[in-house]
């Protein structure tokens, strides 16, 4: 169904991509850093940098897709972003604060503030583009797993 | 006047889209024009200033969930098929009488924009007054999210990952040692 290695033909598609890919990704990063100051914020960074993946995928085939995230360091990761989210909680806790009070991570509340919402924010990225990237693998991946 | 034109103009499209979607037999094409609407309304979402909504609603709904889509019709077939045992009288009405309803729901509805509304006069104005001091990013959508509703936004990630370790239950992948080594390729 994706493969358009054999097809010679192909070469809009992947010109394309290339030209795309890093700006997708690129633009994920902004939306995830960038979002203390313009809209977006970890979700929307990690389906952003999801689609960029799922894109290459669709256009090389998942088999280079899967090399280069393999779906066995992904999974990991994934519960990693729900644990850095955690771990915050937990940090503030054991500095004198609520759980999820950011103020109490540093001397300045607002600083605090900051490296929460930084540190929360990369713990929901993380998360929804792994998960993002295993549910496409897990629903794409079948047809190939007859010939690998 | 120009922001109404816009909204007219999606609007319609999104009714038109719907009605084709409903009309059609072959999945493949309900599937595109899904993609479609969710294009359509996020352009909605940026004629409503959610930006960030729009941003989700574009790549989740317009992109990745129309690929999975598409993938789960590699795996089942392509045709709809139609299994109604009664004439098309009963779900008309019960759609017409529903809509009604709902209508007559958003009578109740304070206007759009509306500075009066409850959802304006409830926690709101605190989180406008205090937040570029108590926290002090200049989004202050992020702010509210992040920080004051950080224990709600930690429940949706579980939910994500929980999302995730579900697909993977069901659709998971095999075990890295092959079954058969003789099928794998020289």
């Amino acid at each position: 169904m994706i493969k358009s290695d054999s097809k010679p033909r192909q070469v809009v598609r992947p010109v394309i991509t290339r030209l795309l890919m890093p700006y997708i990704l690129l633009f994920g990063l902004y939306v995830q850093f960038h979002g203390d100051f313009g809209p977006g914020g970890g979700f929307q960074a990690g389906v952003i940098f999801a689609s960029g993946i799922i894109l290459y995928a669709l256009t090389f085939g998942v088999a280079r897709a899967r090399s280069l995230l393999p779906p066995d360091s992904l999974q990991p990761l994934a519960a990693l972003g729900v644990l850095l989210y955690g771990a915050v909680g937990v940090a503030s806790l054991f500095m004198d604060g609520h759980f999820l009070n950011y103020s109490v991570l540093s001397s300045d509340p607002v600083q605090g503030q900051h490296l929460g919402i930084l540190l929360i924010e990369l713990g929901v990225g993380i998360t929804v583009t792994a998960v993002m990237v295993l549910v496409f693998f897990a629903f794409f991946g079948r047809d190939e797993e007859g010939e690998v | 006047m120009i922001e109404t034109l816009i909204d007219i103009v999606l609007l319609t499209f999104l009714a038109v889209t719907a009605i084709v979607i409903v009309r059609i037999r072959s999945l493949f094409a309900v599937i595109m024009l899904a993609g479609i609407y969710s294009l359509a309304s996020a352009g909605l979402f940026v004629v409503l200033d959610a930006v960030d909504v729009a941003f989700t609603e574009a790549v989740v709904g317009a992109g990745i969930s129309t690929v999975l889509l598409l993938g789960t019709l590699a795996l089942t077939g392509e045709q709809r098929k139609t299994t109604s045992r009664h004439g098309p009288l009963i779900p008309l009405a019960v759609v017409t009488l529903t809509g009604a309803v709902l209508v007559w729901g958003t009578w109740d509805m304070p206007l759009f924009g509306d500075p009066g509304a409850p959802a304006h006069q409830h926690v709101a104005p605190r989180y406008i007054q205090d937040s570029p001091n108590e926290v002090g990013v200049p989004n202050m959508v992020t702010s509210v999210l992040a920080s004051y509703r950080g224990f709600d936004t930690l429940g949706e990630v579980t939910v994500i990952f929980t999302a995730g370790v579900g697909v993977l239950a069901l659709l998971g992948f095999r075990r890295r040692k092959p079954r058969h080594p003789e099928r794998e390729k020289p």
